[in-house]
């Protein structure tokens, strides 16, 4: 029997305010504990909320950037139940008047084909603290750290419209690009600044009879996600064939033990008694307001793709790649435009770049090699100054803080020897010393002339400790072999 | 209305209040009296009336997006239960 | 110097016959003296007294004071003050000392004013008796086997006694009038947003409204144009400029016309209240004011909506003394779910409990829609009756409560009959609108209030009309047994 896969996504994503949704205490990520914690976010006695303008506007450009209804009207609600990184008791959020209604997702699939994930709504609220298990306390307690209580979230809940985990992670993927590319959220995954609760149920192929679905929660990255997502339904499809049922429940999903696990559900777990925040009074959107984000509203990851063809003529999916990332795009931009050569900046940054800052785990904005760098060294490897391999062994330099491109060539005595005598010379030099393999070249059949050319090459570069520009050696070479045949 | 003692217990744990074994009959029977009074609900007609969750017709003000509150931690703390280097200590959080 | 009005008081210390030093000194003698048979006040802050005094009579002698500076006041105990022990009559915060002022009493400060210290209230601010506190009951300066009532039971004995000639207190249901009127003091509960709840600790977010407690009318002009303020702390305190509640004092009542509603003579009002009432209406008939029948056909289901809205929203607001940050825990916590269910069942008393049970059961899952959703459109039919009222009348008159001060203990065991006491005062906490209890005359030796409901905002014409009725009646001026002299 086959099986057809259901997923929603639900994405809790922490936006870029200097401030907390309801207090003017500091979002900076990685402060001591509680020194970022107000009397508000504490829920000191007597404390109230007032809400923060630019989580409003920024949850607004989320809506515009999906195309979605904005609500007029907006109301917070209050989410009842105790956890000790949750300090009133409760969590102000939104529920039936969301700030931002239906819309719309467009997502590209690597067979090239695109498919349209529906958003049901986005809403406002505030995200929780953090309980810490390991410190310099006794092993009976947990530690409360409420720094990132009362950081504004939005969360994206989308419809269940995808069907396998690749459609899942481009949808995830095009969110963080939307959200990075509005500037709303830093798109730092390791920080928590997305996360994801992934819905996920199975039903025999072809049938509309929807399966029951586990709730997957708090999913931090990419990979974790893909995880949890092609185990789950492993799991559901095995539960089911060997004559069981699914349970309806949350889950956790361990990224180190790759193990996921139910969260005992607790009788009373969905009570949660939601009702209308009295502390807080109806949001109210005005035209104008929408009007004057949708007029500032920064490119959006399509447009930009769309662009990068056009303007940098590059191919549909290298300028997907640049786009998708908001800070990749505005590298690879400060990069083209300082160089000559863009599709060669655009192969760097996608090639040796990215390859680099994820093999040590670096975002791009803390790439050790700034644009300008990677654009000096394009413009060597451009005028033909280095060898693709010399260039390697400069971006290595330039990594490693050694200095720009043009100094590093000149440290090191890379520089490419394009001086046409001094490689005539160089040419000569070695068919002289190697007149067998001239004869051989001379004896045999064109076709397999060509081959023979290589064996020159090879000693020639040796000879020139690998400095000779290779394009113009070649040229010589077929030219000094030519009159001699 | 009355209340059954399940959901008295129910109602306890939701609130996180312990509740004497000795005294729930008791509570139980303060509670039904109280919703006794509040079941004269039932009987109005309220067809099509708004609900109404705050008596001013005022909107929400909005705040600057500016950082107003510096740390003070020791002060917030001053008074907590049990901390560790700035942290609120709890027993043990199980997930 | 404690039989003199505030009014009478800032002209004593700017004229400089005596200084607030010594004014300060005499109340706190008293306190000492007298508040032991009353348990009206549970802290008393001598030392800053003085030191404030000493700093208002510096002010008062650089001339330019403000019209409070160096008049001695109570908080009730809900107003958090920087340093000094708030604890909202409940042991959950007996040792809760914040670090931030409520804006009440900073407003006070600001003005010069000199805080004796905190007055005793119903444990939260929750009950008509004071006998919830755990701090114990208040007894009535006129009788002190009854009620003062409550919950600002603490402020109106402390000011029906002379130990201060005002005191701050909040009003959620009637507790700043139901206590006024029976220790037969004056006491106005402004309109829903003009005093700001910052610091203010929660009981029913929508309901609860901060107000001044005095002698006289006057008086409570005075206290109001200091408490009154526009802060954007709190996002219901409503920005409109606040007038000089003292500048239409004087305005007489000719052609007022005076809504009483029939409602409020009906079954379960004491005939001896019954009649101080129509008396003093009588009064005010006579001095030219027109009396017109109305009618507030959803009154009696305030009280039912009432304890539907105002327990749920106390369910959540008390949902952040937990036990982890502030306030009690209790001793040796099993583990985390024993720490919550303990600290709260030891650190809160009956009656909170209580209402926090009633008003999670009525937000819970299958009884929303019957209870608080319900509650909250009778909520809506009972400001309609306001809003058709005051197409016909100015003010509205009645009884402020249905008898006089009743004996301790006498409501029993059943808590409806209590609730019950706040019959008359509520509907007006739902609707949003001013309201005030003045004395009207005595019954049994105990004093009865009469209550003026205004349209919002209208507070200037309430205490107009409070005014008019004190210039030609002496209720004010009686004094209890032993405290005048």
């Amino acid at each position: 029997m086959s099986w057809d896969t259901v997923i929603g996504l639900e994405i809790h994503v922490q936006l870029a305010t200097k401030t907390k949704i309801f207090s003017g205490a500091s979002t900076a990520y990685g402060a001591e504990p509680n020194t970022q914690a107000c009397a508000i976010d504490l829920a000191m006695p007597g404390t109230l909320p007032v809400l923060n303008k630019q989580a409003v506007n920024y949850a607004i450009m989320f809506g515009l950037a999906i195309d979605a209804e904005i609500g007029q009207v907006s109301a917070f609600e209050r989410k009842n139940y105790f956890y000790p990184d949750l300090p009133k008791g409760y969590q102000t959020t939104q529920l039936e008047k969301p700030i931002v209604g239906r819309g719309n997702v467009e997502i590209q699939l690597a067979d090239g084909s695109t498919k349209n994930v529906r958003i049901h709504h986005a809403h406002l609220e505030e995200d929780a603290g953090k309980s810490l298990h390991e410190g310099n306390f006794s092993s009976k307690f947990s530690g409360i750290d409420l720094n990132r209580a009362g950081t504004p979230l939005i969360e994206i809940v989308s419809e269940p419209d995808m069907n396998n985990a690749e459609e899942a992670i481009a949808f995830a993927k095009k969110i963080h690009s939307i959200v990075t590319s509005l500037g709303i959220c830093d798109g730092e995954m390791s920080q928590g600044s997305m996360r994801f609760d992934v819905n996920v149920s199975v039903k025999p192929s072809g049938t509309d009879i929807l399966g029951t679905r586990t709730e997957t929660k708090n999913l931090n990255s990419f990979k974790f996600m893909e995880e949890a997502i092609k185990r789950e339904v492993e799991r559901q499809i095995d539960v089911i064939e060997d004559g069981g049922a699914i349970v309806q429940e949350t889950r956790l999903y361990n990224g180190e033990t790759k193990v996921a696990r139910s969260m005992r559900s607790k009788e009373e777990a969905n009570d949660y008694r939601y009702f209308p925040c009295p502390d807080l009074l109806p949001v109210i959107v005005s035209d104008e307001q929408v009007a004057e984000l949708r007029r500032n509203l920064p490119e959006l990851p399509d447009a930009r793709q769309a662009r990068f063809t056009q303007q940098y003529n590059l191919s549909d999916y290298d300028a997907g790649i640049l786009s998708s990332d908001a800070a990749m795009a505005k590298y690879f931009e400060a990069a083209a435009s300082t160089c000559s050569d863009a599709k060669l900046a655009a192969n760097w940054t996608i090639g040796e770049l990215s390859a680099r800052l994820n093999s040590e785990d670096l975002s791009i904005t803390n790439s050790p090699v700034s644009a300008q760098q990677l654009a000096g060294l394009i413009t060597r490897i451009a005028d033909n100054s280095i060898s693709g391999k010399m260039a390697k062994e400069v971006f290595e330099g330039i990594w490693a803080g050694e200095g720009s491109a043009d100094e590093i060539i000149e440290a090191r005595g890379l520089k490419q020897v394009s001086d046409s005598g001094a490689l005539e010379q160089m040419v000569a030099d070695v068919l002289a010393a190697n007149q067998t393999m001239v004869d051989d070249y001379i004896n045999t059949d064109e076709a397999k002339r060509k081959k023979k050319l290589g064996g020159f090459m090879g000693q020639i570069m040796k000879a020139s400790k690998g400095q000779a520009n290779p394009q113009q050696v070649n040229q010589i070479l077929a030219k000094k072999l030519n009159e001699l045949l | 209305m009355s209340i059954e003692r399940q959901e008295i217990e129910k109602l306890a744990t939701l609130s996180r209040i312990a509740i004497n074994e000795s005294t729930i009959t008791e509570v139980s029977q303060r509670l039904s009296s109280v919703l006794g009074l509040v079941d004269q609900l039932q009987a109005v007609n309220t067809e099509g009336v708004d609900a109404m969750s705050h008596p001013m017709q005022a909107t929400q003000r909005l705040r600057e997006d500016e950082v107003t509150e510096l740390n003070q931690r020791e002060a917030l703390q001053a008074t907590a239960p049990e901390t560790e280097d700035g942290l609120f200590l709890v027993p043990k959080v199980i997930e | 110097m404690h039989n003199l009005t505030i009014a009478e008081l800032i002209k004593g210390l700017q004229s400089k016959e005596f200084t607030s030093v010594e004014l300060t000194q005499h109340f706190l003698d008293r306190i000492d003296s007298l508040n032991p048979a009353y348990n009206a006040v549970i802290t008393v802050t001598a030392e800053q007294a003085l030191k404030a005094a000493a700093a208002a009579d510096q002010r008062l002698a650089a001339g330019d004071a403000p019209d409070l500076c160096g008049v001695p006041i109570l908080h009730k105990d809900i107003f958090c003050t920087d340093g000094v022990r708030t604890s909202c009559g409940s042991k959950m915060l007996d040792n809760f000392i914040p670090p931030y002022n409520a804006t009440v009493v900073e407003n006070f400060e600001q003005a010069g004013a000199v805080v004796l210290g905190k007055t005793n209230m119903d444990e939260f601010a929750m009950g008509s008796s004071n006998e919830t506190s755990f701090y114990g009951p208040v007894k009535n300066p006129w009788a002190t086997d009854s009620v003062p009532g409550g919950s600002s039971g603490g402020s109106a004995a402390a000011v029906a006694a002379r130990l201060a000639p005002g005191a701050t207190a909040t009003d959620t249901g009637g507790s700043i009038r139901q206590p006024a009127a029976l220790c037969g003091v004056s006491g106005i509960k402004p309109t829903y947003g003009r005093v700001s709840r910052w610091g203010m600790i929660a009981f029913a977010s929508s309901l609860d409204q901060g107000g001044p407690m005095a002698r006289t009318a006057e008086d409570c002009a005075l206290l109001l144009n200091c408490m009154a303020s526009y802060d954007d702390k709190d996002s219901t305190c409503i920005d409109r400029e606040v007038p000089d509640y003292t500048a239409d004092l004087n305005s007489s009542v000719k052609g007022l016309r005076i809504g009483v509603p029939k409602e409020y003579f009906s079954e379960g009002l004491h005939a001896g209240t019954e009649q101080a009432v129509r008396a003093a209406l009588a009064k005010l008939e006579e001095q030219g004011a027109e009396l017109v029948e109305i009618s507030l056909p959803n009154s009696a289901l305030s009280v039912p909506a009432y304890y539907v809205i105002a327990p749920a929203e106390a369910s959540a607001n008390l949902s952040r003394f937990d036990g982890s940050r502030y306030g009690y825990r209790c001793e040796d916590p099993k583990d985390l779910q024993d720490m919550y269910c303990r600290s709260r069942a030891e650190g809160f008393g009956e009656e909170v409990q209580r209402r926090i049970l009633i008003g999670t059961y009525c937000l819970s899952a299958g009884y929303y829609d019957a209870y608080y959703g319900k509650s909250q459109q009778v909520r809506q039919l009972i400001q309609q009756d306001f809003v058709s009222a005051f197409e016909k009348v100015d003010l509205i008159m009645g009884p402020t409560c249905p008898s006089p001060a009743f004996k301790f203990g006498s409501k029993g065991d059943d808590p409806v009959a209590m609730y019950l006491e706040d019959i008359y005062t509520i509907a007006t906490n739902l609707a949003g609108l001013p309201g005030m209890s003045i004395p009207c005359g005595m019954v049994e030796d105990k004093p009865v209030g009469l209550q003026i409901i205004g349209n919002y905002f209208d507070e200037a014409l309430i205490l107009n009309a409070a005014h008019q009725y004190q210039q030609i009646t002496e209720w004010h001026d009686l004094a209890p047994a032993g405290v005048a002299s």
